[in-house]
C-alpha cells in the first residue's frame, strides 16, 4: 500500500514539472512583455531596463524559468504587485477561506447525492426515479453563477433572510464560526454545490443500478441476508466509481469557486484571482494559479490511495 | 443485423464492441430511426435550431437596434409598450439583445468544442493507434493539463492572454483537447487489440486505411457522443468567461456579460436581471438532453 502511493507520487514529478512550466509560461502569455504591466507607459526606457534586470526578465526564458522554479520550491511565491505584500501570505489566507466553503458545498452535494442516487436507484415506482434524474440534470445544465445571482434576489433582495456577500459582518475578512459567518455561507454553499450534486448524482444512480443487477446481489437475497446489509454490499462496490468522480468533482468545484466568490465578494482565491486578473498583478495569477494547480493534484493522488484502499484491484500501474 | 454496440465498463470508461463495417449504413439509420422516436431529444434539438436560427437571422427579423442606448428608457419591466421583454440598464431593448447575445453565445460554446474535437481526436487516435512512445508522449502532455481544474485552467489562460473572443476561445480550446484526447486514445488502443485490424493487416492493408476504415468507423461514434456532452460545458464556461470581464467585451450583445452587467439591477428589477441566465440555462439543458438522446440512439454508455 505504502509503496503504491510513493509509486504514484513519484509518477506526479514529471506532471508537477510540466504544471511548472505552464504556470510559469502564464507570464509570458500576457500581452507586451511582463514588465510593461508595473510601469506607466511614459516611464523612461532606463527605469524599464533597471526593473527588467531586477525581477531577471533580460536573461533567456530557460534561465529565468530555473530561477523561478528555484525560488518558488523555496514557498517564495514573490510579491504582490497591487498590495506589496507577500504572494504566499495572500494566497494562503485567501485559500483557506475558499476550503471552509467548498468543505460545506462538498459535504451538501455529496450527502444528498449519495441519498438521491442510491434512492433512484433502488426506486420501484418511475416517478421517484425521474425526479432525481431531472435533479441531476438540472445541477449539470444550470449556470451556477446564474444560480447564485438568483439565490441572492430570493433569499437577500426579496426576503432580506440572507446576506447577499461577504464572508461575514462589517468587512470581516477571516472566517469564524458564529451565527452571523454561517449566515453568510449559506448562499455560496448552494450555488457552488449544484455541479457536484448533478455530477454525483448521476454517477451513484447509474453505479448502484449497475451494480444491483451483479449476481452476487442475487446471491446474497437467495441467501437471506437482510436488504440493509445488502445495501452496504452494493454501496461498497458502486463506492470505487463514485469515489473517483467525487474526488474530480471536488477539484472543479475549487475551479468553479471563482465565479461564485466573485458573486458573494468571498475573500477566497477566486476573487483573490480576479481581482489579480484586473490589476494585472501577474504575480498574485502565477502564484494562485499554482497552489490550486498542487491541491488538486493531491487531491487526486488522495482520492486514487483511498480508491485502491477501498478496491484492491484497480491498481494502476 | 448486428449493430456497433460500444457499451461501458465499470471505470466509467467507454468501452467498444467491434462491429464489421459492413454494418455502417443500417446503423447510421438505426440511429436515425431511433432519434425520430425520441421526443425529448426531438424538442431540445427544435429548440435549438430555433435558437440558431433566431440568432443568424436576428438582423432580418425587425428586432429593435441592440446597441441603441436610451438614458430615459433604462430598465424597463418586463411587459413595457415597445419593449416586452423590458430595457437593460442602458436603455437598450432586452429582447433584441438577447437575441442577438445567441449570437456570440453559442459560437462560443461550440467553436471550442468542434476546435478540440478536431485536434484532440486526431491526438488521442494517433497516440492510440501508434501506441509506444509516441502515446506516452502525447498522453503525458494532456496529463500536465489534467492537472488544473477546467475552470482554473480557462480564468488563468484568459487571464493572462487579456479579455476578448478570440482569446476565449484560444483557451476554452485548450480546456477541451486533453479530455477529448483521453477519450479518443482509450476507444481507439481498444479497437487496435480487436482481431479485424490484425486480419487488416495481415491482408496488407496499409495503416492510413486501416485508420481511415476500421478505426473511425468504430470510435467516431463513441468520440462524437463525448464532445456534444461538452457542449453545454462549454456554453456555461464561455459565459462564465464573460460574466468575469474575461471573454466578450462590451457592448456587444452576450448573455454572460450581461449577466454581469445586469447585476447592478438586482434591487430596482431582479426579473430583468436574471434573464440572460434563463437563456443560457436552456440551451444547456437542451445539449444535454440531445447528447443524452444521442447517446442513447448511438448505443453508447458513459
Amino acid at each position: 500500500m505504502l509503496l503504491y502511493a510513493l509509486r504514484r507520487l513519484i509518477y506526479l514529478i514529471p506532471v508537477a514539472f510540466g504544471v511548472s512550466l505552464l504556470v510559469f509560461a502564464l507570464v509570458h502569455l500576457a500581452p507586451g512583455d511582463p514588465i510593461s504591466a508595473i510601469v506607466p507607459p511614459d516611464a523612461p526606457k532606463e527605469v524599464v531596463d533597471k526593473l527588467k534586470e531586477y525581477y531577471g526578465f533580460d536573461k533567456p526564458l530557460p534561465v529565468q524559468y530555473l530561477r523561478w522554479l528555484g525560488v518558488t520550491l523555496t514557498g517564495d511565491l514573490g510579491t504582490s504587485i497591487g498590495t506589496g505584500r507577500s504572494v504566499a501570505a495572500e494566497v494562503g489566507s485567501a485559500f483557506g477561506n475558499t476550503i471552509i466553503l467548498a468543505i460545506a458545498a462538498t459535504l451538501l452535494a455529496f450527502s444528498l447525492a449519495v441519498i438521491l442516487g442510491t434512492a433512484a436507484a433502488y426506486a420501484k415506482s418511475r416517478i421517484v426515479d425521474r425526479l432525481v434524474t431531472v435533479i441531476s440534470l438540472i445541477g449539470v445544465s444550470v449556470p451556477h453563477f446564474w444560480l447564485a445571482i438568483v439565490l441572492v434576489i430570493i433569499f437577500a433582495v426579496e426576503l432580506g433572510a440572507l446576506p447577499p456577500m461577504g464572508i461575514g459582518p462589517e468587512n470581516s475578512t477571516g472566517w469564524k464560526f458564529d451565527r452571523a459567518h454561517l449566515a453568510h455561507m449559506v448562499l455560496p454553499t448552494i450555488a457552488l454545490s449544484v455541479i457536484p450534486l448533478g455530477v454525483v448524482t448521476r454517477t451513484v444512480r447509474s453505479t448502484v443500478k449497475e451494480t444491483l443487477n451483479m449476481e452476487f446481489v442475487t446471491a446474497l437475497q437467495a441467501k437471506g441476508m437482510r436488504d440493509s446489509r445488502i445495501l452496504f454490499h452494493v454501496l461498497k462496490n458502486a463506492a470505487p466509481t463514485c469515489l473517483a468522480v467525487m474526488g474530480l468533482q471536488a477539484g472543479n468545484l475549487i475551479g468553479g469557486s471563482i465565479l461564485i466568490e466573485t458573486v458573494f465578494a468571498w475573500p477566497g482565491t477566486g476573487f483573490l484571482l480576479n481581482s489579480a486578473i484586473f490589476r494585472r498583478d501577474l504575480p498574485i495569477l502565477q502564484g494562485t494559479t499554482l497552489v490550486l494547480a498542487g491541491f488538486f493534484m493531491l487531491l487526486n493522488l488522495t482520492v486514487d490511495i483511498i480508491q485502491t484502499m477501498v478496491d484492491p484491484r484497480i491498481k494502476r500501474g | 443485423m448486428a449493430l456497433q454496440s460500444p457499451s461501458l465498463d465499470v471505470g466509467g470508461a467507454i468501452l467498444v464492441k467491434p462491429t464489421p463495417t459492413s454494418a455502417g449504413r443500417g446503423y447510421w439509420q438505426s440511429v436515425g430511426r431511433r432519434l425520430r422516436r425520441d421526443p425529448v431529444t426531438l424538442i431540445c434539438a427544435a429548440i435549438l435550431i430555433l435558437l440558431v436560427l433566431a440568432s443568424m437571422a436576428a438582423p432580418y427579423l425587425n428586432l429593435a437596434d441592440p446597441y441603441k442606448t436610451s438614458m430615459l428608457r433604462r430598465l424597463y419591466p418586463l411587459g413595457s409598450p415597445n419593449h416586452w421583454l423590458g430595457t437593460d440598464e442602458l436603455g437598450r431593448d432586452m429582447f433584441a439583445r438577447l437575441i442577438y447575445g445567441g449570437r456570440l453565445s453559442l459560437f462560443m460554446g461550440v467553436t471550442p468544442v468542434v476546435c478540440a474535437l478536431l485536434i484532440g481526436g486526431s491526438l488521442g487516435i494517433l497516440a492510440g493507434f501508434v501506441g509506444g512512445k509516441t502515446n506516452m508522449a502525447i498522453m503525458r502532455i494532456m496529463d500536465v493539463f489534467y492537472a488544473f481544474p477546467s475552470v482554473l485552467l480557462a480564468i488563468s489562460l484568459s487571464g493572462a492572454m487579456g479579455a476578448g473572443t478570440e482569446n476565449t476561445l484560444l483557451s476554452l480550446t485548450l480546456v477541451f483537447i486533453p479530455p477529448i484526447c483521453r477519450v479518443s486514445e482509450s476507444v481507439t488502443t481498444q479497437v487496435r487489440g480487436f482481431d479485424f485490424v490484425d486480419a487488416a493487416k495481415a491482408s496488407g492493408a496499409s495503416s492510413f486505411t486501416i485508420v481511415r476504415v476500421h478505426v473511425l468507423g468504430n470510435v467516431l461514434g463513441p468520440i462524437l457522443v463525448y464532445a456534444t456532452s461538452l457542449i453545454s460545458v462549454a456554453i456555461i464556461l464561455a459565459a462564465g468567461l464573460s460574466f468575469l470581464g474575461l471573454g466578450v467585451k462590451p457592448p456587444e450583445p452576450e448573455w454572460g456579460l450581461m449577466l454581469n452587467t445586469l447585476r447592478q439591477a438586482i434591487y430596482v428589477n431582479p426579473v430583468l436581471a436574471a434573464l440572460p441566465g434563463v437563456m443560457i440555462f436552456i440551451t444547456s439543458i437542451c445539449f444535454n438532453l440531445m447528447s443524452d438522446g444521442l447517446r442513447a440512439a448511438m448505443d453508447v454508455k458513459a
